[in-house]
Order: C-alpha cells, then structure tokens, then sequence
C-alpha cells in the first residue's frame, strides 16, 4: 500500500510537470514567438515594454481562465461519472449549459448587455445555469430522496429544451446578435475581466478541495447507492452535494467561457486508464490533466490560423475524441475500465 | 440480546407491507430467514439495515433503536452482504478495504496500517488473498461472493447480515460459502442473519429460521421445529416429504414431482420425534 501512494505521488508530479510544460510553451507560443530566455528578461525589465503586456494582459489571463475552466470541467465530469456510475455523463449532460446558453442568449436579443454592460452576459449565463439547476433538482426529488436517473433525464430533455428555444431565438434574431450568440455559445477562453478570472480560480480550487473530502463517499458510491450506505455513507446528503458541487463547476465554466465541449468526459477517462478507478487520485489527477489539456488546446486554437483564432471547442472535440480513441484501441479497455 | 425487533411494520409505496414482525436475536446466534418468493425477506432485511424506514414499531440493536444510532457507528456494528455484489474493475484489495470506510476517522483520506492488516486478514480467512490483485470483473461468481464477504468481515461487525448467499452457485462455492459463514459463527462469535431459498441448506447451517409468508410472520424456531412437512405444504402449496438427513439429523425435504404424487404416496411423510 506503500507501494501505492509512492505511485499517486508519482503521477501528481509527473502530472504537474505536464501542466507546468505546458505553461510555458503557451505563454512563449503566439503571434510574437519568444524564447523563454526572452520572457525572462522581459519580466526583469518590468512594466512598459509591448512584451510585458502581451505576456501578462494576454497570454497569462487566457491560461489561469485555461487552468481554471479545463480542472474545473474535468472535475465535474469525475464528480458526475462517479455518482451516476455512468461513464458517459459530462458536466453539460444535466441541462446546465442549455440554460446558460439560453440566458446570454436572451440577454443578447433583448440587447441588455449594451445597456447593463459587458459583465451582464456572464452574469445572465449563471442566472441561466441556477435556474436549470433548481429545475431539474427539484423534478427529480420525490419525497426527499433524490432519484439519480430521473436527475439524467431530466437533465437531457432540458437540455433539448433550451437548445430548442435557442435556435428559436435564433430564428428570429438580427444578423449581428446572431453572431454574437454563436460566438457564445462556441465557447473561448478570452476574458479581459481579471475579477471575474480571480473568482472563477477561487471557486474552482475551493470546489476541488471540499469535494476531495468526498473522495471515499464517491468509492463507496461506485458500488451502488444501497452498498454505499452500507458502508455508513449518508447518500442523500452526499448525493444533494455533490450535485451541487458539479453545478457550481458547470455554471461557473459555462457563464464565464460558454460551451467548451469534450474535456469533462474526456479527461477523466484518461485519468482512469492510467491511475485506475479510486477517487483519492483521480479527483487530483483529473483536475491537473484537464487544466493542461485546455490550455494546450486554447494554445493551438489561438495560433494555427493566426491571427483568426478558432473556437477552443473545435480543438478540444477534434484533439480529445482522436486521442481517447487511439487510446481505448491501443489499451484494450472499456469504457470507464482501466 | 444483540437485536430485537418489535412490532415492525414497514413496506413500500406499491402496497407491499411486512407486517407485525417480533423477533428477537440473540449474540452468537445464527439467523434464517425463509419463505417463498414475495413473502418479504429482502424487506425485513432492508428494514434492519436502515434502508427502509419503519410505519410502525422499532427495531433496536444493543438496546438502541437503530435510527438513533449514528449511520457510521451504526455500520462499524453491522455489515451486509447484498445479493448481486457489485461489479467493477476495481482490484479485490481495493474492494475489501472499502470496508474499513465506516472506521475512518474525518479527514483520513488513507488506510492505516491497522486497516490493511484487518483487510488482509479477512482475505486470508476467505481464501482470497490469492486474488488480491485481480479485477472484480475477472472473478467467477463464487469467488465474488467471498470477496463481498471478505469486505464485510473487513468492517469488523458484530452482526453480519446476508441476503441468499449461495444463490446462483454450484454445489461445491453453496457448502464452501456456509461452511464459512458457520465457521465465522462458531468460532468468531459472529452473529449472523442470512436470507435463504434453499429449505435444505437454511435446515443444516441454521440455529433458528424464521419462517415469513405474505410479509406475516409464520413461525419460528429450530429447523425441526419449522420445516415439518404440513408447515411447507401450506405455505408453498407444494406436497414434499421430510426425513432426517442421516448424518447431521437435521430435517431434510424431498420434492414429489405430479408423475408420482397420482400413483399415491404411501408411507409416513414426516419425521416422528
């Protein structure tokens, strides 16, 4: 067993120096290549150069919201997977992307954010995500016990609600709110708005803390409910926050990014193919390699057709789904084995 | 008296209710739970487990009713061995020591050296050490059954709760997995309660059976007390005929099929005490 937790050190080291790699080649790739050696010395020279401030005012925001946005999606796809013990489930499985979308969508037909400005489309995208979430909670209690696969139902069918009603909304838009909310919904990484990047940080390593003391109610839970609460897990209340727990993560990526596809369900497959199935590490691990998978991807979206710059969900969707599939053939595995 | 049962009555929202239930279990004992199918055994035994809420009565175990008992003091007492153990592709030594989870202590995220010895231990008493490193998904399903076993042992209980251990398995894994639940009986002081089917099996490993028909109690008591012909040819409408086994002296039931039931059954059809 000693054994063991020399292996999960093994694998958050290694997975940190991935993370920390892949750091730096986002913050020296660009329209301006620099070598590290450069940026060193542009940070000595200090405040004034154009280089200080394409690196700190635009490579840097785009990877702590990389950092933040890609562990946070990947931990709910961990949090989801492990309580529904379905491995296809995703953070946006439960309908709460389709309620974001079809706040910002609204607010931007109804043209608010040129009135209450730029921040409100984030903020709709949350009240959008809230809502769902209180929706599809509350149809699926049924005398206090909350019914995990009436949650994915419902959270399904609303998620074909809202994306029903988006493109209704879209119908019958103006040609340039149109742009803007496909634009939205794509999904990117680019957020001039510190504030809001400082608290998406606070929040998503808050949520990675507290949800790691749930680590072991989440193994005990891939054992069934009723195992579980053999082993004295109390599973409403575990259930109630770790579904909590997921939607904060989701609302948070989605008003603050909009839709970046593929991570959340990727990410912890991958972790599980090579650490296995025990949450203590795959909480942990998920949340490194997810971080560093989306800024490598957002990396690549910004420069393979500088200076346009692709959606961060085409690359995510393309890179994830070719890798995990050149995977799952090469391991010989099943879904959510290892 | 370990647990006791009074005037339980307790059911789901589609109508099925268990009804009136007294019963009383004492240390050391061995428990079995018998009936046809639908006659509320998986219930009774949800009921003492604190999956299903009681309408009526209490259930108490040490003197406790077991709903004021915290859920994690509850379970470090009480372990149980459901019907379709899971399966998954966690390693067997990783399954076993999920056990050990009502023992942790808060904010303990790793087994101690006490937990993995526990672990081993109740591997090695189930004969599956030797599989320690496999998958879940790799096991037969006998060698699943003992693993479940072994995580339950690993909780350290004082009652263990099973639920038709020996259902879908041959002949040699269905008196390996008795023998070992008689054993863990005997010479651990183990109280156990177990759900069977089998009449044959629950008359040989059983100190007492508690006999359960349309979620009533029936009658309880030892097996020759219980499993007398009349008794089984009213409740599972089906004619048998009981003798002793010859070794252990523990009644043993024998099916008639309808060929020979209409040539007449001549002879005594139960033991005489």
């Amino acid at each position: 067993m000693r054994k063991k937790t020399i292996r999960w050190a093994f694998w958050i080291l290694g997975l940190c120096s991935l993370l920390l790699v892949t750091t730096l080649f986002a913050l020296c790739t660009g329209s301006v290549g620099m070598s590290l050696k450069k940026i060193l010395r542009v940070i000595f020279e200090g405040k004034g150069s154009i280089e200080y401030s394409i690196l700190f005012d635009i490579r840097l925001p785009r990877i702590v919201l990389g950092f933040t946005i890609g562990g946070a999606l990947s931990l709910a796809g961990v949090i989801l997977q492990g309580m529904f013990r379905n491995p296809l489930v995703e953070p946006y499985t439960l309908g709460i992307s389709g309620g974001a979308a079809l706040g910002v969508s609204l607010n931007i037909v109804l043209g608010l954010n040129s009135t209450l400005g730029i921040l409100s489309l984030p903020i709709s995208g949350f009240l959008g995500a809230v809502l769902v979430i209180l929706l599809v909670y509350s149809l699926s209690l049924r005398k206090g016990i909350l019914k995990i696969q009436g949650l994915l139902l419902t959270g399904v069918m609303i998620s074909f609600i809202s994306s029903s009603l988006i493109m209704l909304i879209m119908a019958i838009s103006r040609t340039e709110d149109l742009h803007g909310i496909v634009f939205w919904i794509m999904g990117s990484l680019e957020e001039p708005n510190w504030l809001l990047i400082k608290v998406a940080v606070l929040v998503s390593i808050s949520i990675l803390i507290i949800s790691y003391l749930f680590s072991l109610d989440l193994n005990a839970l891939s054992l069934g409910e009723e195992e579980a609460q053999h082993l004295g897990i109390n599973i409403e209340k575990t259930k109630r926050l770790l579904f909590v727990l997921a939607s904060a993560l989701t609302g948070l990526s989605v008003s603050v990014c909009g839709i970046i596809g593929f991570v959340g369900l990727v990410v912890p497959h991958f972790v599980r193919m090579f650490v296995g199935t025990d949450h203590r590490i795959l909480l942990i691990g998920s949340y490194l390699l997810g971080a560093a998978f989306l800024i490598f991807c957002d990396t690549l979206a910004r420069t393979i057709i500088s200076p346009l710059e692709l959606p961060v969900g085409v690359i995510t969707g393309i890179l994830g789904g070719s890798l995990f599939v050149y995977a799952m053939t090469k391991r010989q595995v099943l879904l959510g084995g290892r | 008296m370990l647990e006791k049962i009074r005037d339980l009555t307790c059911g789901y929202d589609s109508g099925f209710l268990l009804q009136d239930i007294n019963f009383e279990v004492k240390h050391k004992e061995l428990i079995g739970i018998i009936g046809p199918n639908g006659s509320g055994k998986t219930t009774l035994l949800r009921a003492i487990t604190r999956l299903l809420r009681p309408k009526k009565g209490e259930i108490f175990f040490e003197g406790k009713d077991i709903w004021q008992i915290p859920l994690k003091e509850f379970f470090k007492k009480i372990a149980v061995v459901t019907q379709n153990p899971p399966v998954n592709s966690m390693s067997v030594e990783e399954f076993v020591l999920l056990g050990r989870i009502p023992h942790y202590k808060r904010f303990q995220f790793f087994e101690t050296r006490e937990d993995l010895e526990v672990s081993r231990r109740c591997m090695a008493l189930t004969n599956t050490l030797r599989l320690k490193d496999k998958s879940i998904n790799q096991l037969s399903g006998g060698e699943r059954q003992l693993v479940s076993i072994a995580r339950a042992l690993t909780q350290d209980p004082k009652l263990l709760l099973l639920d038709e251990p020996t259902a879908h398995l041959d002949i040699t894994h269905q008196v390996g997995i008795l023998d070992l639940i008689k054993r863990l009986n005997k010479e651990f002081g183990l109280t156990v309660i177990m759900v069977l089917h089998d009449l044959n099996l629950a008359s040989e490993y059983c100190d007492r059976l508690l006999l359960l028909n349309n979620g009533k109690m029936h009658k309880t008591g030892t097996p020759q007390e219980v499993l007398t012909y009349q008794v089984i040819e009213e409740i599972y409408n089906t004619i048998v005929i009981v003798k002793e086994n010859p070794v252990s002296l523990k009644p043993y039931i024998f099916l008639v099929p309808e060929e020979e039931r209409q040539k007449g059954i001549t002879g005594r059809r139960g033991i005489e005490y």
